[in-house]
């Protein structure tokens, strides 16, 4: 069993609630950083010094986050209404089992409460019911009872426990724990020739927002994001996908909705991959956004690439990742740092 | 107006995000009258020009990219699909060429219409290379695209595929060539990757911090058949823009471009477009925030592969921006 990927995906942090994870992580790589420091936003952020070796200050991303919903009212009966916090579809939350981080560091758990199929009409049966019209149950008789317990403000997030299928992961919040992973697997590993600056990110899924102030508190002269992409490889049948695909390998991105990586870095990252005959593939390009987005454009531009586990069923209770992916992208992340040289970024200027 | 450079620059590849070539052509010609070329980490081309000390700090932009097409997947025999890379639309698609930056040229059509008066949506169209499955296809997932058409020259009637913006490219370039001396520390920045977004201009904002940002690109026309309702015509002069989707111009900054061109004799027209905008909506609230607006060269069909200029208001944008660069700026 991986030990970490099942604390991580485990551990709770909701956007803006990210204490659980950020002390566990804190705690992890503790012992193998030469400082760290919480930013005000809340974001993680440790220095591992390098060898000297070369003069380059590099970034890697990876943001702790995770979707979940946020308690808007508590009704008379006693339930709790709710909004996402980040992308989340209604059709996957009836019926899941959730837990609240309430005051006290306490944890309440709770049902999304769907009225069984006994007393649903042909016509309620096919169609999609609307998160307005959810409720959590705890279990409280009345308002007073769950106001006890809960106050409008709180996060939720689901219940489910890390287990391994052969070679596949399956768990909650792969998204981006599986970068977490990653990021803390590198930052255990011998120092780097140049110093690394960690960043442990918060917010990201309501809005890169938590990345872009690390950004322009670490000022970095490039930066690679670690990530976990939405995998769509069930079989289609037009020939137009997959994006992709569980086993394939660490996938490498090209170009989102968000940020058009930058091509002397993917270039670096492909040959690495191909020289050190590590599986990769290249996510296909289109919709999404990941943290390179705020990156790039913080100060005054920083060359940034991304390199993600896919996963099945992200943004659920449940997704699915291949741990051999997992593996890859953590020997594609730690050999692409390893050569990284600043002739790689020097373009000719001169002055007149 | 320079015509022979003009017509280098719009037939140049450069999607957004691929602008190697786009620069290193645009450097070549600005080399001799600049004060100082740097390129930023996002590859944004910044050419400084020193002014006597007694002005301000201006940033002028025009960017360097194009809309292009990205290779999403390869079917098994060989026919690529692909997304785009800023605002590409369906119906502007089907028998057109497109080229990728090793030269491979490839033809965009579609899978068969059920409807012959509705085209289809991005993802069901296809470029077809002439490979005959993936192992013999030219290019690979994540390659970029341009599309290829040469320019055409009829009278003052400019026409290309990538006016949008390349003719700012060439206001900027001719601007700094006539310009003897100035009082303003001017950066020309030939950006990149906006049409995803004016994502280069921003980050070269931040390093310039200027006082005032001028953007040269292009905006709509209202004066085709059946067109969008739009006050500026092809022909009637350069654009002042006061309001786009993306930022309202500096008023003071407006007042001062309509007066240089009434006192020059210049031509002009006012300009509030409702969709789109350019790299000064970034410019204007990058750092600590400057004076910016826009002239805009009028260009019909824009985002086509035909986006069509008039001559005259190319050459009389650039004689605005070289008097407003050449007088001090008060507001």
């Amino acid at each position: 069993m991986n030990e970490l990927l099942r604390q991580l995906t485990e551990a709770t942090g909701v956007a803006s609630d990210e204490k659980e994870i950020r002390l566990l992580i804190r705690d992890l790589i503790e012992p193998h950083v030469d400082e760290w420091r919480v930013d005000t936003m809340g974001n993680l952020l440790a220095v591992k010094r390098g060898t000297g070796e070369r003069s380059l200050r590099v970034l890697v991303d990876a943001h702790m986050d995770e979707v979940g919903l946020m308690i808007t009212d508590v009704d008379s009966d006693g339930t709790l209404r709710f909004t996402p916090v980040g992308g989340i579809s209604d059709r996957t939350l009836l019926g899941k089992v959730v837990q609240i981080n309430a005051r006290g560091g306490k944890k309440i758990t709770g049902v999304i409460g769907a009225r069984p199929i006994h007393f649903l009409s042909a016509g309620e049966r096919s169609k999609i019911v609307s998160v307005d019209d959810m409720r959590i149950d705890i279990g409280a008789g009345k308002k007073e009872e769950a106001t006890g317990k809960v106050s409008v403000g709180d996060l939720a997030t689901f219940v489910t426990g890390y287990q391994e299928l052969g070679q596949i992961a399956m768990g909650k919040a792969f998204d981006n724990r599986a970068g977490c992973a990653a990021l803390i697997t590198l930052l255990q590993r011998e120092p780097y020739p140049f110093d690394l600056h960690a960043a442990f990110t918060v917010q990201e899924e309501v809005g890169l927002r938590g990345a872009r102030v690390a950004a322009y508190g670490i000022k970095p002269d490039l930066a690679l994001v670690l990530e976990c992409t939405p995998a769509y490889d069930l079989p289609n049948e037009r020939d137009i996908s997959p994006n992709v695909m569980l086993g394939k390998g660490a996938a490498i991105y090209v170009m989102d909705r968000s940020t058009i990586q930058d091509p002397r870095l993917v270039r670096h990252v492909m040959r690495t991959a191909q020289e050190n005959e590590i599986p990769f593939q290249i996510r296909q390009p289109g919709g999404g956004g990941t943290n390179t987005a705020a990156i790039q454009r913080a100060t005054t531009g920083i060359p940034a690439a991304t390199i993600a586990t896919p996963a099945r069923y992200t943004h659920t209770p449940a997704a699915m990742i291949n741990l051999k992916d997992f593996e890859n992208v953590v020997r594609l992340a730690e050999a692409t740092l390893r050569n990284l040289s600043s002739e790689l970024f020097e373009r000719q200027t001169s002055t007149a | 107006m320079d015509r022979e450079l003009t017509q280098k620059l719009v037939e140049v590849y450069g999607p957004s995000g691929f602008e190697d070539k786009i620069r290193d052509l645009i450097e070549e010609e600005v080399r001799p009258y600049a004060d100082e070329v740097r390129i930023d980490p996002m590859g944004n081309l910044i050419v400084r020009k020193k002014g006597d000390g007694s002005g301000l700090k201006v940033m002028i932009a025009a960017h360097m990219d194009e809309i292009g097409l990205m290779v999403t997947h390869i079917t098994e025999k060989g026919f690529l699909r692909f997304t785009n890379i800023g605002g590409v639309y369906p119906h502007t698609l089907m028998g057109n060429r497109v080229q990728f930056a090793d030269g491979t040229i490839g033809v965009i059509y579609s899978e068969r219409l059920e409807n012959r008066e509705k085209v289809h949506s991005l993802e069901k169209h296809y470029i077809d290379v002439g490979a005959s499955g993936r192992d013999d296809s030219p290019v690979e997932v994540g390659d970029a695209a341009g599309f290829l058409r040469p320019f055409l020259a009829q009278g003052d009637f400019l026409t290309a595929k990538s006016m949008d913006d390349r003719i700012g490219c060439v206001v900027g370039i001719e601007a700094l060539q006539r310009m003897d001396s100035t009082p303003h520390d001017i950066y020309f920045v030939f950006s990149v990757q906006e049409e995803v977004g004016t994502r280069g201009a921003q980050a070269a904002a931040n390093a310039i911090e200027p006082d005032v940002g001028i953007a040269l690109d292009v905006t709509g026309t209202g004066d085709t058949p059946e067109g969008i309702p739009m006050a500026v015509e092809l022909g009637a002069g350069p654009a002042i823009k006061v309001k786009d989707r993306g930022m309202i111009a500096h008023g003071g900054l407006v007042r001062l471009m309509k007066q240089r061109a009434q006192e020059a004799e210049i031509p002009y027209q006012m300009e509030v477009l409702e969709a789109g905008s350019t790299d000064a909506r970034s410019i204007q609230i990058a750092g600590p925030g400057s004076a910016a607006g826009t002239i805009s060269i009028p260009c019909r069909y824009v985002h086509s592969q035909s986006e069509t200029v008039n001559a005259e208001d190319v050459e009389n944008s650039i004689r605005l921006l070289v008097d407003i660069l050449s007088k001090p700026i008060e507001f």
